[in-house]
């Protein structure tokens, strides 16, 4: 059946009431019974659930074949504990038809491609899916296809029901013996720890795996020992260097500059540009440059930011402490700037992923958000964006919280070089949508700007204050004109995945591809 | 043109192509690799044999290790990789005539 | 083939910037970052065994790459080298707009290069003429003889001084206040001034030394030169505001001007603007002034 963005979803997918997406806030005013665990009851008291390891961890939460545990990826490239549970769980108690409920999935959880070659691990619900993982899903390999699904759109789908978590794996930096788990204060900090907390109060079982023991109560905790089941102490839940890296720096590159300088002058022609606006914006290149010259058009327009949303680096932190925005709400830190401010800098406060961009709530931060500058592997003469499949089809990327602030925001700027390498990011259809077009408003490139057709308010804006801009055909047919028309890619008939909208909705599907023949 | 010894031409940096030609005694052979070979493999061929037909080669083989190289890049390495070949690529070259 | 407008001897060159025409990555993206000109370079950029396969990429880079309104120039091998020649070929075969003389020494050097440009055009039906030079000055001889050099052709547009080379020859070391080259600048833009020609200062080369890098533009900037060699986009930007008139100065050009045509209109040749004596001398300057204002989308009127 085709859905709102003409991508055609296979009936057999379409059932238990899922349905094929039908536009933004198509699901609102409709009511939800949530789904809550089976806990189990520690009346007694007891002095520590500390366990000698996560094999031992596995066994007291009932483990079995057929299961499916979940793990959040605050530590990121530096994880080591989404490998240690599935290793245990898979050569040392032998299960097997395992689902992994991840928040995203990367190039540190490789190991895990192993299992899905041999059939241990047979299905994969994440956000990110990049690697050895990706490559893997992408051959067809996994026995059912993977759901893929935004930051929003994650927790709404625990709290319905429609993921049940048989147990959740809370990698903590630290943590007292009864599993109150912080983000800071051990030797692996990660900052935030957003993510994990719905996992925490909607799993069945929930385990802490630290690397840091500290204290009783270690207060105030992100995960509460009163959802805790069991806690491990381990050498190390990850590699500190790959955690967070050092200080993201704004790049200087002319190009990323010249584009971040357009973002800003759109930004700032739009009537939600005035004192108290809110912003978000990514980690890329021109995304985070396009801070420092946002900052001049504050300084001269005598206006301060707020409050600032999303995943959190040291330039935002900058910021806050020059006083220039006033509160900052973080659901992920990415450098160490950002894991050493968190619930330190006054007005630097952690966000569960629900309270960041669950659609399904009575009001998520992303509702409020004025601006929000995203960057894209594809978009489409639609405006719809692909953020996870590479040009050549295989999965290795992430919605995130793409799809949830698109939305949810009154400007949505997308901003990329027009050309990668041979590969041109506008082209006539994307290969996956990830953000359906509709939510999509701004696209800045440097070769030039193109405003949705949908926002006329934003085009007249432009025009106001001058800013050139050109139809979205036009760039794609200068794209072309450079690198080439290129051929279409050529799928197999099974699906490999399947990407929710955040409203639970089916936006696109994945298939198998098929393998060049010279 | 005949392709009398082995020649280079390119290197493997992003956006350029590394071209080895060599004398061969039967028609054209081309073994191709690239890092968007699903999207351009076709196109990169296309242009390969285009060159090669301007340059009037009728025998050689080439080897050819494509970076993401646009067509301008391609033919620029295939044709000096053929000159150097013939061990003519540095004077009184056919600008807009075989060369185009 | 994307079709180049004709090549215009004088024009705005406020920045020229140096590419590997063996850098296709980035070649293709040259003309976004706005400088004026790029310049290809045949010449040091390119190692000797790969002279050849420099002319390849360049000529298709010519061919097949949409520069706008940025004007191409190629930097040629010097006379002393066996590349000039099919360096000259295959720059007017691909329809550069100028090619930039390496090393010159002379106003002979110029008609060498001249008479080899024009066989060119004629071997490849280019119009006769349209090929413009510019004369690279890279030793004493060459400041010396800067005058007869930008006398020498017709197709000569402007000069450059190259440091590097300029203070290996003489011995001396680059200096912050530019006393090094400074009375080679000044003779240079003297010749070039005499002789009506553009007049382009050297490569600053240190990336990391944003001081020094503005300290020499204003140095520039009040010695008169028309525009810089420059070897990263990041150093376009500061180059064109400091060359951009303040809103006073085009306020003042266009009152000038304006009254220039009307007065003169009525046949009158001496008049006064704003309680200041004006003639038709401080007309150039004016209008100048204007073009650059429009260059930066200071200006939208008519009056150039």
């Amino acid at each position: 059946m085709k859905n709102a963005v003409g991508r055609d979803i296979p009936d057999f997918l379409l059932k238990n009431g899922k349905e094929v997406y039908q536009g933004k806030f198509y699901m609102d005013g409709k009511y939800i019974q949530k789904a809550g665990p089976k806990t189990r009851r520690y009346e007694k008291p007891q002095e520590s659930k500390i366990v000698d390891s996560i094999v031992d961890a596995l066994k007291l939460c009932g483990a079995k074949s057929g299961m499916t545990f979940s793990f959040h990826h605050h530590l990121r490239n530096g994880d080591y504990v989404a490998n240690m549970v599935m290793e245990a769980a898979v050569r040392e108690l032998g299960l097997t038809d395992l689902t992994i409920a991840a928040t995203s999935l990367g190039d540190a959880n490789d190991p895990i491609a192993e299992y899905i070659e041999e059939g241990k691990v047979v299905a994969l619900q994440t956000s990110g899916i990049r690697g050895k993982i990706g490559d893997v899903v992408s051959r067809g390999k996994l026995k059912t296809p993977a759901i893929i699904r935004s930051h929003g759109g994650r927790p709404r789908a625990i709290e319905a029901g429609e993921v049940h978590i048989d147990i959740a794996f809370v990698a903590a930096p630290t943590s007292d013996c009864v599993g109150n788990c912080r983000g800071i204060g051990g030797k692996s900090n990660c900052g935030s720890l957003g993510y994990a907390i719905t996992d925490s109060r909607f799993a069945d079982k929930v385990v802490v795996v630290t690397d840091c023991l500290v204290d009783f109560p270690n207060y105030p905790a992100s995960v509460e020992a009163i959802d805790v089941d069991a806690v491990v102490v381990v050498d190390s839940i990850g590699d500190p260097k790959k955690i967070a890296s050092a200080a993201a720096r704004i790049s200087k590159n002319p190009r990323d500059l010249m584009m971040a300088e357009n973002v800003a002058k759109v930004i700032a022609s739009t009537p939600y540009f005035k004192d108290g606006f809110s912003f978000q914006t990514g980690v890329g290149g021109p995304s985070l440059a396009a801070n420092l010259f946002l900052e001049k058009f504050m300084d001269e327009r005598q206006i301060k930011m707020g409050w600032a949303i999303g995943g959190i680096c040291g330039p935002m932190v900058e910021l806050l402490k020059k006083g220039k925005v006033g509160k900052v709400i973080d659901v992920q830190d990415f450098d160490l700037d950002a894991v050493n401010s968190i619930n330190q800098t006054p007005g630097h406060y952690e966000m569960s992923a629900s309270q960041y961009a669950n659609p399904a709530n009575k009001g998520a931060f992303v509702n409020k958000l004025d601006f929000v500058v995203l960057a894209a592997l594809e978009i489409d003469t639609d405006f719809n964006v692909n953020v996870l499949t590479g040009s050549d089809g295989v999965l290795r990327g992430a919605p995130g919280g793409h799809p949830d602030t698109a939305a949810g925001s009154k400007c949505c700027i997308i901003v990329t070089p027009l050309i990668r390498g041979r590969m041109a990011t506008v082209c006539e259809h994307v290969v996956t949508v990830t953000t359906p077009g509709d939510c999509v408003d701004v696209l800045v490139t440097d070769y030039g700007i193109a405003v949705n057709p949908l926002r006329p308010d934003l085009i007249k804006c432009l025009d106001d204050a001058k800013i050139p801009h050109v139809s979205i055909e036009s760039l794609k047919e200068k794209a072309y004109s450079i690198v080439g028309r290129p051929d279409d890619l050529e799928w197999e008939d099974n699906v490999v995945a399947v990407l929710e909208a955040r409203d639970g909705t089916i936006l696109d599907v994945v298939r198998q591809i098929r393998p060049y023949k010279g | 043109m005949k392709v009398e010894k082995t020649a280079v031409a390119g290197t493997l940096e992003s956006s350029d192509l590394m071209v080895t030609v060599e004398p061969s005694s039967g028609g054209i052979e081309m073994d191709l690799s690239s890092s968007v070979i699903n999207q351009y493999g076709r196109q990169i061929k296309a242009v390969v044999l285009e060159t090669l037909e301007r340059l009037d080669v009728k025998d050689c083989k080439l080897t050819i290790v494509d970076k993401g190289a646009l067509d301008c890049t391609i033919k620029a390495r295939v044709e000096c990789a053929v000159f150097r070949s013939c061990g003519n690529s540095d004077k009184n070259i056919p600008w807009g005539g075989a060369v185009r | 083939m994307i079709p180049r407008p004709r090549p215009k001897r004088f024009r705005l060159r406020r920045t020229m910037m140096f590419m590997n025409a063996q850098k296709p990555g980035l070649i293709k993206d040259a003309y976004i970052y706005g400088c004026d000109s790029i310049m290809l370079d045949l010449e040091d950029a390119v190692a000797e065994n790969q002279k050849d396969a420099a002319r390849f990429s360049l000529y298709h880079a010519l061919k097949t790459i949409d520069y706008g309104s940025t004007e191409v120039i190629v930097r040629i091998n010097g006379l002393d080298t066996p590349h000039w020649q099919e360096d000259i070929r295959v720059c007017v075969a691909g329809g550069a707009d100028g090619i930039r003389i390496a090393k010159c020494e002379s106003a002979q050097d110029v008609l060498t290069v001249e008479a080899a440009v024009l066989e060119a055009e004629r071997e490849f039906g280019v119009e006769e003429g349209r090929t413009l030079l510019m004369a690279a000055l890279e030793s004493p001889k060459g400041i010396i003889n800067a005058y007869e050099i930008c006398t020498a052709s017709k197709r000569m547009f402007g000069v450059a001084i190259s440091g590097g080379d300029f203070r290996r020859c003489m011995g001396t070391k680059f200096t912050k206040d530019g006393v090094d080259l400074m009375v080679a600048r000044g003779q240079m833009l003297i010749a070039a001034r005499a002789a009506g020609i553009q007049c382009f200062d050297t490569v600053f080369t240190d990336l990391d030394d944003d001081e020094g890098f503005m300290a020499e533009l204003m140095q520039n900037k009040a010695m008169g030169f028309d525009g810089k060699s420059l070897i990263n986009p990041k150093q376009i930007r500061p180059v064109h505001d400091l060359l951009a008139p303040t809103e006073k100065e085009v306020i003042w050009a266009t009152k000038v001007v304006e009254a220039y045509k009307e007065q003169s209109a009525a046949g009158v040749g001496v008049f006064t603007v704003d309680g200041k004596m004006i003639d038709i001398a401080f007309i150039p300057g004016a209008e100048r002034t204007l073009r650059l204002a429009k260059a930066c989308g200071m200006y939208e009127g008519d009056l150039v």
